[in-house]
């Protein structure tokens, strides 16, 4: 069964019978803004979510991930891989998908990160379509993340009465089996969920002033551009930007030792191209001096060296860069005024 | 399903976790640089080709990048040679380390010099302050291997003769008949009895080959901008200028971002690149490294 359909009001005893499977980590409301936190039961969640501070990147890159232990003396490592539960994300929108199809391509390339690709085993993904913007600052259109494109084991659509359900992997098809409330989708159902589809379509839009070969081409041209002095001189380099994003992966390596001296652990935490000693090596040498060129790099990771890499947008147009800019730095702003750049206007 | 077992292997184990190495020798060439030679436990080769570098671990201090300086030549152990940085973490540790300590070790890392097309070929060695330490490595591969090059010209510059790395050795490359090596500092002092001026002044009198000729040049990126013009002046094709660039590199695994150049990770795709692959980094590079305006 590729399609299925629940009733909206049968989701919360569904959600009941994953518990075994693992623990479930969902949107819940926290003051103004959402964040992905434990669910234990599922009115602790809010399904209707705008981007949550963090994205779910915290479940399967954690900023703080042990690497192994070690003692100094002797000379002694301890084992480095660990084994991970079971574990559900719910909820994840189409954006964040897209966001850990990145990292997959990044811990997957040579030599792989069996830290990630361990984690990620052990992900079961149900994703939770928008059929709203969820504010202005998203670019999902854009980069193409506004519909479901792969990545997840379930997604679930807003049919009205009802959530359509796209199952995309053996993960998926074993927690629906043997539901009778889960129905097979029917003809009816299938031209609700085309409905509901197209109308989404129709409410969204390219966010930015020009389709995705104009921005490739404006990306190849705008390297010495001014746009990165007017973005350096109003960036604060608060590094909120890059903490916040789903496919920043950089990292730094850090040894925490304990109280006897001798023992301790490695670990690796997130760390910020937008540090202002990121690129500095032990001699005093800056090698991305200025927060223009810092910035210049972010949206080079997002939009050009990702594509000549990958092949793909590491933006997932999510817009939490813009939501959580002290300065207003728009991502939006910044990539159309790079095209209107480019159109000599 | 062998090559499923085999990416199971890979997953069980991590390519953060250092091999334990030991020190069988150290030498203090100056106050801040001091040399180490190591042999990985169980008597493992490390397998590198010069101008790779490898991830030294000192646990509660840290990892740092540091060049191979010994040619894969020399069999059983490996050397390095690091300058200590009084504000940095790892090399002030480094250093308080002597004969029969241990460290851990990751690595090779890296790309070597492209020994591969420069043999047959005139080499042109420019080593300019630390830049000597990768380099010491092709050096010594290159004697080891003399008959495989054409002529072989070193030129080395320091600040003063007091700087100067690896004297003992380089007394005998002077000593040689099929090199020839030529030595500056920036400073002369009363016993020092050869060039004084910088690395560049000893270019342009040259006379060579510029199809058949490699450059290889390391030393701090301001030393670039100077010695490839003065190169390009000698009309070397710009692939066969080669440089080794020195970045911030923390995991070796071209994941972290720190090395990154553009789209280039320097751990990975560096540190050796050609100045034909520097032309394509403008921007990013240090303006010394990357001048272009040729």
């Amino acid at each position: 069964m590729q399609y299925a359909v629940i009733k909206k009001s049968d989701l919360s005893r569904w959600f009941d019978s994953m518990k075994e499977k693992g623990k479930i980590y969902g949107p819940k409301k926290k003051e103004n803004s959402f964040v992905f936190r434990p669910i234990k039961e599922f009115e602790e969640m809010s399904l209707e979510y705008i981007p949550t501070i963090l994205p779910p990147k915290k479940y399967y890159f954690p900023q703080k991930e042990f690497l192994f232990k070690f003692k100094i003396n002797p000379f002694k490592t301890g084992k480095a891989i660990d084994t991970f539960e079971e574990f559900i994300l719910f909820g994840v929108h189409t954006c964040d998908i897209a966001g850990i199809q990145c990292m997959d391509v990044v811990f997957n390339e040579k030599p792989v990160d069996p830290n990630y690709l361990n984690r990620k085993e052990k992900m079961t993904i149900i994703g939770f379509e928008c059929m709203h913007y969820c504010d202005e600052y998203a670019s999902c259109t854009a980069v193409g993340t506004h519909v479901y494109k792969g990545g997840y084991d379930i997604m679930l659509t807003d049919m009205g009465e009802e959530y359509a359900l796209h199952i995309n992997s053996e993960k998926g098809e074993n927690l629906v089996a043997g539901k009778k409330y889960i129905s097979e989708m029917n003809a009816d159902d299938k031209s609700k969920l085309k409905k509901a589809s197209d109308e989404k379509l129709k409410r969204f839009k390219n966010e930015f002033s020009a389709g995705s070969e104009e921005v490739d081409r404006a990306f190849d041209k705008g390297f010495f551009s001014p746009v990165w002095d007017d973005v350096g001189k109003r960036c604060v380099g608060c590094t909120n930007c890059t903490a916040v994003c789903p496919t920043c992966y950089c990292f730094d390596v850090v040894d925490e030792v304990s109280l006897n001296l001798n023992d301790g652990d490695r670990y690796r935490v997130w760390n910020y191209c937008q540090m202002d000693d990121f690129a500095k090596v032990a001699t005093g040498e800056d090698f991305r001096p200025g927060r223009n060129a810092r910035q210049r790099h972010r949206y080079y990771r997002k939009f050009k060296y990702s594509v000549m890499k990958f092949n793909k947008y590491f933006c997932t147009g999510c817009g939490r860069c813009t939501r959580a800019c002290m300065a207003k730095i728009n991502l939006k702003e910044t990539v159309n005024a790079l095209l209107a750049e480019r159109r000599g206007q | 399903m062998k090559t499923d077992q085999a990416s199971q292997d890979l997953l069980k184990t991590s390519p953060y976790k250092p091999m334990k190495a030991k020190i069988v020798r150290t030498h203090k060439y100056t106050d801040t640089e001091k040399f180490f030679r190591i042999e990985l436990d169980g008597n493992k080769e490390l397998g590198h080709m010069p101008g790779q570098f490898v991830q030294v671990s000192l646990f509660g201090y840290g990892e740092a990048p540091i060049s191979i300086c010994s040619s894969p030549t020399q069999k059983g152990t490996f050397d390095l040679t690091a300058r200590r940085i009084s504000t940095g973490a790892l090399t002030p540790a480094l250093h308080k380390l002597e004969a029969g300590d241990t460290l851990g070790i990751r690595g090779p890392f890296g790309t070597a010099f492209p020994l591969d097309k420069m043999h047959g070929n005139n080499i042109l060695i420019v080593a300019g302050g630390l830049g000597i330490v990768p380099l010491r490595s092709l050096i010594q591969y290159i004697l080891d291997k003399r008959k495989d090059f054409g002529d072989v010209h070193i030129l080395l510059g320091c600040r003063t003769s007091k700087d100067m790395l690896y004297g003992d050795e380089i007394a005998s490359w002077q000593k040689r008949a099929d090199i020839q090596f030529n030595c500056t500092v920036d400073k002369g002092d009363p016993d020092w009895k050869g060039n004084v001026g910088l690395i560049t002044s000893l270019i342009p009198g040259m006379s060579i080959n510029p199809k058949q000729t490699y450059a290889v040049v390391v030393g701090p990126p301001i030393m670039y901008k100077f010695v490839i013009v003065e190169l390009i002046k000698k009309n070397i094709p710009d692939n066969q200028i080669v440089v080794s660039l020195e970045r911030r590199m923390k995991c070796g695994l071209g994941k972290c971002g720190h090395c990154q150049i553009r789209n280039v990770y320097v751990c990975q795709c560096g540190p050796v690149f050609t100045f034909e692959q520097l032309r394509e980094m403008e921007g990013e590079c240090h303006e010394g490294e990357c001048y272009v305006k040729a």
